[in-house]
């Protein structure tokens, strides 16, 4: 069994409710920080702990808080992202569900680190009833005396609220967050200035992932020398998976990191192995926005070497043979997969869901799924698969916010890895007029030969 | 004061000035092109793309390179800076592109549309865009409304500088206006068609770079390279009645706030100089307007048209946009 540091409870009954989770050892990080500690402290616990941001950049966290502008004379703020709305992303939800008052104690004990007093959790809408599972614990703590003015009977005070979003993935990105939480429209921000300087109303501000803000607290309570022992280089402790697509067991995983991908989906501990008895044939590791490899390229690199489940080996290889560990949504796909329909899908939700404030970004995703639809259609040309390599050139770098890339990347890497499949749809309109067209007669080429 | 270079030309300007306003003060070549950007609007910028350069040392201090392509109106010069223009073609490349992307879903609606002769993407895009499109999908159509009874806004056209919604926030005292939708299905707006109704609210005609928001009393009067803009002022109690009044013989078709040589307004006009003075007698005529840019207005007046050199001009437009079916509904020249 590998270790666990955030789920560990999550199987016992009532552990959403404040009771049940003291407990069993809950609020102890805000006890010891606010008691025995200065705010300075625990940052750099944080620090050494080297934890990176979750929500898919990978930024350490301890560096980011270093970063907050203390010396301004404006509040600063901790805004918690729980936008998750990455596709094959759901790992916040899961958390957020079942153990809500992680999330609050790792809220008030950052909080706490970075000087706030007024905190806030932004969620995505269709979250709605997380919202009220949140507000709930909330309640508890206020009532319980971890939240309000002079918590725990210390000069510390802390205002911690829920604002839902609107229901954009865009809203996600941390300016496009702040601006919707102030009560704006969710258009992503030109940096910088970065919102460690002028964040929330302009002020410093924080904006950290669900899970990110949740591993502070056994970071605070074990020391972030002994958190750094966990994982693999600069991997450091555990991190959450949401393991989807076509894999015998579905579900959010906690891993050490740097377990090796092969016995990430084959172990019975994690994914099981692919269902149906079928073979791999592509796997999206770290949500849609990350490059799509190949089982040869996502089980070993191209060293031959094994593919851990960390940041640094999932990106080996760079975008040649190499993808990110991102979000850690991680989308398996069978050989019956069609790789055409399924980049069709996220194009079109990157065509939904840019902001439209940047050209490349706002006509380059709709352009791409159509030209991506025609293809999936049988009505493409061989010329529309360059033309799609072009046109996510040109967007990729050249955006305000990382959208752009992240439309861009999924399509670059689905035609370097699976071109000949584009070609496939080309040369045979007919024989993928059946949308199950590769579960009839699964395609297997030369380059992409179905190991496993 | 910092010292940067620009494409080899080295020039000095106070802390805090944009790579853009950088390269405006060298002139020439050198400067990019901006079709949202607009000095007098704050907050303005950043958005089209097409002003991109590479910076290849990003100061004195640290000489390290920016890892990616920067807009210059919205990034700001350190001491010791190198830039790279037009002598990057990395720039060129993803400058073309950008126009490409520009024109994607725009109806290209040029023979109809007011703006033609005195548009900022008819202009990028004879300089810096490719004579096809690649582009075979249908393009993106929105019905016209009427914003207020002097303005049109014609969605199909825009190309969401945002700039007009600026002017609603900066000029005006109140939002009247502003982004709805997202993505390419964004759209200006107001609050369910509502009029837009003050005394500043003429100027977002003039910020906008297309024909998207055009000036329903001009509309269809003329062809622009076919008026003559003449300076004239007036005494105003609301703005500085310093104008352009766009003449055809003796009469005025229409009243424009003075652009520079960016195509930029530095001083806004008030409604009442815009739409109500239409008599040459309400104002004090200075002389013929110099039109600085490269547009077809500036190869006519003056002396004496050039028929020649208009003849081309028409027949490049209609090359360019060769093989590109207009929308169903620009077909219709009602208003
Ligand atoms: C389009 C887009 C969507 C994003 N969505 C999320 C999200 O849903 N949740 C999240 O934590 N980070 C998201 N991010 C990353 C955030 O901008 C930011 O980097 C992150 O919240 C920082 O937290 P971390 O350092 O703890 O990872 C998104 C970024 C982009 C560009
Ligand atoms: S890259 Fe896309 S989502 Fe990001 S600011 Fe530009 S248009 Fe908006
Ligand atoms: S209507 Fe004109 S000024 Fe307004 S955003 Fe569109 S192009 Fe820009
Ligand atoms: S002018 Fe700089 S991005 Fe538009």
């Amino acid at each position: 069994m590998g270790k666990k540091l955030l789920l560990q409870n999550e199987h016992i009954p009532g552990i959403n409710t404040f009771d049940v989770y003291r407990k069993n050892g809950g609020y102890a990080s805000v006890e010891k920080a606010l008691k025995t500690m200065t705010p300075d402290e625990v940052t750099e616990e944080v620090k050494k702990s080297g934890l990176r941001g979750r929500g898919g950049a990978g930024f350490p966290a301890g560096m980011k808080w270093s970063f907050l502008d203390r010396k301004s004379e404006k509040p600063r703020y901790l805004v918690c992202n729980a936008d998750e709305s990455e596709p094959g992303t759901f790992k916040d939800r899961y958390l957020m569900e079942k153990i809500p008052h992680l999330l609050i104690e790792g809220m008030i004990t950052s909080s706490y680190a970075l000087g706030a007093n007024t905190s806030y959790i932004y969620v995505r809408g269709e979250y709605m009833y997380v919202i009220r599972i949140l507000e709930k614990a909330i309640e508890e703590a206020y009532a319980a005396g971890f939240l309000g003015n002079n918590i725990l009977g210390t000069n510390y005070s802390l205002n911690l609220y829920v604002q839902p979003g609107g229901g954009a993935y865009i809203c996600g990105e941390e300016t496009a967050l702040l601006e919707s939480l102030e009560g704006k429209r969710g258009n992503p921000r030109l940096k910088p200035p970065f919102p460690a300087i002028a964040g929330l109303y302009a002020s410093p501000t924080v904006v950290n992932n669900v899970e990110t803000i949740a591993a502070v607290v056994p970071i605070v309570n074990m020391t972030g020398d002994e958190y750094a022992k966990i994982g693999i280089g600069k991997s450091t402790g555990t991190k959450l998976i949401s393991a989807s697509g076509h894999i015998n067991k579905p579900g959010v995983y906690e891993i050490e990191l740097g377990l090796p991908v092969e016995e990430f989906i084959y172990s019975e501990e994690y994914c099981g192995g692919i269902w149906k008895g079928r073979k791999m044939k592509a796997v999206v590791a770290g949500g849609s926005s990350v490059p799509i490899l190949p089982t040869e390229l996502i089980l070993k690199n191209i060293k031959g070497e094994a593919r851990l489940m960390s940041y640094e080996s999932l990106s080996d290889g760079g975008f040649v043979s190499g993808t990110m560990l991102g979000s850690g949504g991680f989308i398996v796909l069978d050989e019956t997969a069609c790789i055409v329909h399924h980049l069709h899908t996220f194009a079109r939700f990157y065509h939904h869901e840019s902001c439209g404030q940047c050209s490349p970004c706002r006509e380059g995703t709709g352009w791409m799924e159509k030209v991506i639809h025609r293809i999936e259609h049988g009505h493409g040309h061989m010329s529309d698969i360059d033309l799609l390599v072009d046109v996510a050139k040109k967007i990729e770098g050249n955006t305000i916010c990382p959208l752009g890339d992240a439309a861009a990347w999924p399509v670059a890497s689905a035609i370097r890895h699976f071109r000949e499949e584009f070609e496939y749809h080309v040369k045979y309109p007919e024989k993928i007029k059946n949308p199950k067209h590769f579960e009839i007669e699964p395609f297997v080429s030369e380059k992409n030969l179905v190991t496993a | 004061m910092a010292k940067v270079t620009i494409d080899g030309i080295e020039v000095e300007v106070p802390d805090g000035t944009s790579i853009l306003n950088a390269a405006r003060q060298i002139g020439g070549d050198v400067v990019p092109p901006a079709m949202c950007y607009y000095s007098s609007l704050k907050e303005s910028g950043g958005k089209c793309r097409v002003c991109l350069v590479k910076v290849t040392q990003g100061s004195a201090k640290d000489p390290r390179p920016m890892p990616k392509l920067v807009a210059s109106c919205r990034t700001n010069v350190m001491d010791g800076m190198v830039v790279q223009n037009i002598t990057s073609p990395e720039v060129l490349e993803a400058r073309k592109g950008v126009v490409e992307f520009l024109l994607l879903n725009h109806p290209l609606d040029c023979p109809i549309c007011d703006q033609a002769g005195e548009c900022d993407l008819q202009n990028l895009a004879y300089e810096h865009g490719a004579a096809k499109t690649r582009y075979e999908e249908d393009r993106r159509t929105f019905e016209k409304i009427d914003i207020g009874d002097k303005i049109k806004l014609h969605m199909t056209r825009c190309i969401l500088c945002y700039r007009c919604t600026f002017v609603a926030d900066q000029l005006t005292d109140n939002r009247v206006h502003g982004v709805l939708n997202r993505g390419d299905h964004s759209e200006i707006s107001t609050h369910i068609e509502k009029a837009i109704d003050n005394d500043f609210s003429g100027n977002m005609i003039d910020v906008c770079p297309v024909g998207a928001l055009t000036d329903k009393t001009f509309r269809f009067k003329s062809r622009v390279w076919f008026t003559k803009p003449m300076d004239a002022h007036r005494d105003c109690p609301k703005c500085s009645g310093k104008v352009v009044l766009w003449m055809k013989g003796e009469e005025v078709l229409r009243v424009s706030a003075r652009k520079d040589q960016y195509n930029e307004v530095k001083e806004f006009i008030c409604n009442e100089c815009r739409y109500d003075h239409k008599d040459v007698k309400d104002w004090t005529v200075e002389g013929p307007r110099h039109i600085e840019r490269s547009s077809v207005i500036s190869q006519n007046h003056y002396e004496k048209i050039d028929l020649l050199k208009l003849k081309k001009e028409v027949e490049r437009q209609l090359e360019f946009q060769k093989g590109k079916p207009l929308p169903e509904h620009n077909h219709s020249l009602n208003a």
